[in-house]
């Protein structure tokens, strides 16, 4: 049963087989000589070689050759993995002047070779895995790949550094970027900081002309307070339904003059400033901080009395000389067409409640990495000076490493930036305060350019290392020095005995890990994540940016914990690729989308429901199903529905599939 | 039989996590037992039931299906369409007396190399005890049973 | 409410005012206890540390046991606790182990099938009975009296696996709901020290040491335990601390049944209060739950009480 025209069922099959040893990697297993000379015994076999390397020029020209001087019209090469060299294979096949997908690939490397340890049963699976290919590829079609046009504009998800980056990079070379942003500015966590390691170069002075670069460039649609609400099509043509919460601000006409948050009815803030880590309250109308890009206020409906209660006297709005307030706002959407998307949706760190021994929330000097950030910054909630939640100013100070990472209880990975960021607040507290500063490490992990230079200096600069994991910081002070601090108990592995180090403020420095919705975020993308929760990238190595899924790329955190310049250069590889998929100007579909035989199918309509994309639709004239090729993924799923047997699959039809299962059986 | 019984396992393994977690066995060099012959498909809902009677047919002593997690089918929800059709395969087979160690459907993903090692090493052992299956030399025997039957009273056929 | 009892060799000694406490306060409650028939040492950390599959052998057999009564089994020894739990985990963890102490048990005319209940009498009181059907109970509140509450570390530690494992509160629970003050107390899972106590007690009685230096510190009038050993620790050893620590003035230290027995309005002789070395009566009448003759009613301490 053939649907392809120009099938040639009548015509005779000359298959080719070739067999690889790729060094000894398969040959020291496999023997690999025997395997084609097993093959050459089958059915239809015209040729059936072994070769060192396939994958090598002179491999593939032995198809090439071969296809001519033979007269062959299949192919078979059993080597490795289909998903590293299938696209070599069948390029050298249609070299060879026949169609790609007459090219059959066996995995006998890496499910085979590599996997296995004696070589008699190695050999004798190789066979007939080889003997089921050989049984495929006669059912195989002629295929096109179809060739569709990709929409120059991408579309990057979250406004952080790499977000920025990844926007700025594409939108320099002429095309359009739809930057989308949760919350009501850009900058990411990167504004949070005071100084950036290791240099101290001041994280705002660096960022904010970037943030501002992006406000006002022309080929970027900024879109701030914003969230993606559905997504779909395929690479070159994703259909993204971007929605828009209200501001209850008038964007266009807000200047950012921030009067009314001065006449706001609340004289002082009532609700836990987020970008000061809760260390502040700010006002319902607010601006994140005053280098917010874009530079409008928002207001924020469970903190304002008269959106949350119904009731007030708003003396916000007459504050408005550009009566930009509008209480009557509600979500808008806007529908765009992209050919490609960067995820860049960040990080968060991780809840230092979940470590109850480290004391956070329980005793009020703990503090989190974040919120000593907010303290040492001169725009923070306490300009600048490190003072304790009591009001005083530490004399000594405990910086807990790890906290979360590197611990089979929580995360068992390394957060990369800790024990820099570190270093960069106990220089940066010592200068405010000259207070004593004690570092509990388990290793100091100072690898990129400056890092272990920087790791000297606060050596020199006095700071105290301790190497070990802190067990416990309690206040069950047991002598009178210990009375009012924090007691850190620790092991000192290197001295070899447990220390009490009293202080009198403990920084906790939280590792990072993927949002609490990154598990939402990326189902709608469709992109899998690893066991720890970070989004997936195509391979670890060589693919770092692109995922599984075709013109979905990633940038920076979201993918795995990383400093400020990996992120960058991260942000700027996936803005390549997504220009390279744009500069291309068409992408090329795999073929094997299924159809539907209208003589076969009965219209009983079990496949219309089971189409995640929705693919298929009905034909009521004929009464027959109806598959639209342009989103048809491949999925099969239809296919092994239909109670008529009426839908194929190009590549993956049932005849092809139960003849490999017939002939792998076959042997014995 | 002087030899120990290896079993033949026909393994379905969507492309995009169960194929690329045996990929990634191999590359990390994890070794398993060869009882395994793999037919790759793009999703575990491609796959068709009559795959697996037809692969216990020409003599398979066991089948594995391997798909996505749920939730992170590359194309959404394949592998919970395998779900249904699997548990409804798995009690018609235990109807026909295929022993239900025989097949067995597991969610790997990309990442877990290590699980194909231990699930293809747990269903080898696991079979292994069952014995062949021999369901070919079976079904011959019913066939020429069949035919007997038919020559005695062929009124009733 | 009916619960197989496993006492424990040191609820028999010099943990007798645990059992004496806690059978009368039981009895009140309306909770019935029945002693297991000819049990067995439980072995205790000691021979776990020696022979797993022994000591899991050994342990099992209680289990075997209270598994004949049906019943689920109530263990007011933290380490006997511990220890019967953890037969009961390698044997279903380790087929092995499970194979070795069935065979044993079967060779005794016993058997186990691991799914014997193992429960701890602040299980028991705060969430199978809990506070609310002791409420009405409640004679003499114990107002006024501050309770540091110390579990010890067999109760949370590998599990916690009825409280929370760094905060835990049921103790808290159960003394607040009969009216005592409970001071904050992050002590409370500290190591008392063990069987260190006897065998390095340099190292041991500086652990019990702190757990009483922080009593005092939060202002405690009494701590309130729920482990022989560390009732032992904490309480006895007091005047060895203060050889090193001569500042430490003496706290007393009871079983938490003790003193919801007497919130309950039973009598200190009945709630074993004559037991203590460092006496508790005198701050109860200071406090007014006790009136001044109480003191007369306990009978004298002797030398060798059997």
């Amino acid at each position: 049963m053939s649907l392809n025209p120009e099938s040639n069922g009548k015509e005779e099959v000359r298959i080719g087989f070739f067999v690889c040893h790729c060094g000894t990697n398969i040959a020291g297993m496999i023997d690999v000589e025997e395997v084609a000379k097993y093959v050459a015994t089958l059915p239809n076999v015209v040729v059936s070689k072994d070769y060192k390397y396939m994958c090598s020029d002179a491999g593939q020209d032995l198809i090439v050759q071969d296809i001519k001087e033979h007269r062959l019209n299949r192919i078979v090469v059993a080597a490795c993995s289909p998903l590293l060299h299938e696209r070599t294979f069948r390029t050298a096949t249609m070299r060879g002047g026949i169609n790609p997908f007459f090219c059959h690939m066996v995995n006998i490397r890496e499910h085979g070779s590599w996997v296995h340890s004696e070589k008699a049963s190695a050999t004798e699976k190789a066979k007939a895995v080889a003997r089921g290919a050989i049984g495929r590829v006669k059912f195989h079609k002629p295929l096109e790949k179809r060739k569709e046009p990709v929409e120059p504009a991408v579309m990057v998800l979250g406004g952080g550094i790499a977000g920025i980056q990844a926007a700025l990079t594409v939108a320099n070379s002429g095309k359009r970027v739809y930057l989308v942003e949760r919350d009501a500015t850009i900058g990411g966590h990167m504004a949070y900081f005071d100084k950036t390691f290791p240099t101290l170069d001041c994280a705002a002075c660096i960022l904010t002309p970037k943030m501002s670069e992006v406000g006002a460039h022309p080929n970027i649609t900024l879109w701030t307070y914003s969230d993606v609400e559905q997504i779909t099509g395929y690479v070159g043509n994703y259909k993204v339904r971007v929605k828009h919460r209200p501001r209850y601000i008038i964007e266009k006409d807000c200047v950012g003059c921030l009067d009314c948050i001065d006449h706001c009815v609340f004289k002082n803030g009532n609700t836990d400033d987020e970008f000061n880590q809760g260390l502040s309250k700010r006002k319902p109308v607010y601006i994140p901080f005053p280098q917010a890009v874009p530079k409008i206020v928002a207001i924020d409906p469970n903190a304002c009395d008269f959106l949350a209660k119904g009731k007030c006297d708003q003396t916000c709005i007459p504050s408005c000389d550009k009566n930009a307030i509008d209480f009557t706002q509600k979500e808008t959407f806007d529908d765009i067409k992209v050919g490609a998307i960067i995820v860049a949706t960040g990080f968060k760190t991780f809840d230092a409640k979940r470590k109850p021994l480290y004391g956070y929330g329980k005793h009020q000097n703990v503090y989190t990495a974040l919120e000593v950030e907010r303290l040492v910054t001169s725009s923070g909630p306490t300009e600048g000076h490190v003072v304790l939640r009591d009001g005083r100013t530490p004399k000594s100070v405990g910086i807990v490493h790890c906290v979360g990472s590197r611990d089979h209880q929580t995360n068992r990975w390394c957060s990369r930036v800790c024990c820099m960021y570190s270093l960069k607040l106990a220089h940066l507290i010592k200068e405010h305060t000259n207070a004593e500063i004690y570092n509990f490490y388990i290793d100091m992990r100072c690898p990129g350019k400056g890092y272990e230079e920087f790791y000297e200096r606060l050596l020199e600069e006095g700071n105290h290392f301790i190497r070990g994991r802190v067990a416990e910081v309690t206040d069950a002070a047991q002598t009178k020095d210990e009375e009012g601090k924090l007691v850190i108990r620790v092991e000192d592995t290197l001295a070899g005995f447990a220390r009490r180090i009293p202080v009198d403020m403990v920084v906790l420095a939280t590792g990072l890990e993927p949002r609490e919705d990154a598990n939402d975020v990326r189902r709608m993308f469709n992109i899998s994540c690893s066991t720890e929760g970070f989004f997936l990238e195509r391979h670890p190595k060589l693919a770092p940016v692109s995922t599984t899924t075709d013109g979905l790329f990633l940038a920076g955190a979201c993918q795995g914990p990383k400093d400020i310049p990996d992120t960058v250069a991260q942000a700027g590889a996936a803005a390549a690729e997504a220009m390279a998929l744009m500069d291309a100007g068409f992408v090329e579909m795999e073929p094997m989308t299924s159809e539907v035989d209208e003589l076969r199918c009965s219209g009983c309509k079990t496949c219309l429901n089971m189409c995640p994309y929705s693919a298929i639709g009905r034909d009521d004239a004929k009464g027959v199903a109806v598959i639209n090729p342009v989103l048809c993924k491949g999925c099969g799923v239809c296919v092994a529905a239909c109670p008529s047997g009426a839908i194929t699959q190009n590549l993956f039809e049932d005849q092809e599939i139960f003849a490999e299962i017939k002939e792998i059986l076959a042997h014995a | 039989m002087p030899e120990e019984f290896e079993p033949r396992i026909i393994a379905f393994f969507c492309n995009w996590c169960t194929y690329t977690a045996a990929d990634l066995a191999g590359v990390s060099r994890m070794k398993y037992a060869p009882t395994t012959r793999v037919v790759r498909v793009m999703c575990s809902g491609r796959i068709d039931p009559q795959f697996v009677l037809s692969a216990f047919a020409q003599g398979a002593d066991g089948v594995l299906i391997g798909g996505c997690h749920p939730g992170d089918c590359h194309y959404i929800e394949g592998n919970y369409k395998m779900l249904r059709r699997f548990n409804l395969l798995k009690r018609m087979l235990s109807d026909m007396g295929i022993e239900k160690e025989r097949v067995r459907l597991e969610w790997i993903s990309a990442s877990e190399g290590d699980r194909v090692k231990k699930v293809v090493n747990e269903m080898t052992e696991h079979i292994r005890a069952l014995g062949p299956l021999k369901l070919p030399e079976a079904m011959a025997k019913w066939d020429v049973e069949f035919e007997e039957e038919v020559k005695e009273e062929p009124a009733h056929v | 409410m009916k619960y197989a009892y496993f006492p424990g060799c040191s609820l028999k000694s010099s943990g007798r005012a645990f059992e004496e406490s806690m059978l009368k306060l039981f009895a009140h409650l309306e909770i019935e206890l029945e002693e297991l028939d000819d049990w067995n040492c439980c072995g205790a950390t000691a021979y776990m540390s020696v022979d797993e599959t022994s000591a899991a052998a050994l342990a099992a057999r209680n289990l075997a046991l209270a598994e004949k009564m049906a019943l689920p089994l109530a263990v007011p020894c933290a380490g006997c606790y511990g220890v019967l739990r953890k037969s009961a985990h390698l044997q279903k963890d380790y087929p092995a182990i499970q194979k070795q102490v069935k065979d044993g048990l079967t060779a005794i005319g016993l058997s186990y099938t691991g799914a014997q209940e193992i429960k701890h009498p602040l299980q028991i009181l705060a969430q199978d009975l809990g506070p609310k059907a002791m409420r009405s109970k409640v004679k003499k509140p114990l107002k006024g009296l501050k309770v540091a509450c110390y579990y010890g570390c067999k109760l949370v530690r590998p599990e916690a696996p009825f409280d929370n494992q760094h905060d835990p509160q049921t103790m808290e629970t159960l003394l607040k709901g009969v009216g005592a003050r409970v001071v904050d107390f992050p002590m409370k899972t500290a190591c008392c020290g063990g069987s260190l106590t006897g065998t390095i007690p340099d190292v041991g009685l500086e652990l019990s040491w702190a757990i009483l230096h922080d009593a005092h510190r939060r202002e405690a009038d009494v701590i309130a335990t729920a482990c022989p050993l560390c009732q032992f620790n904490l309480e006895c050893y007091q005047e060895d601390i203060q050889e090193k620590h001569p500042d430490l003035k003496p706290i007393p230290v009871v079983y938490f049944t003790q003193l919801m027995g007497i919130a309950m309005g039973l009598s200190p002789e009945d709630m074993a209060l004559h037991r203590q070395v460092v006496p508790l009566t005198p701050i109860l009448q200071e406090k007014g739950i006790l009136d001044s003759g109480a003191a007369k009613k306990s009978p004298p301490r002797q030398e060798h009480d059997a």
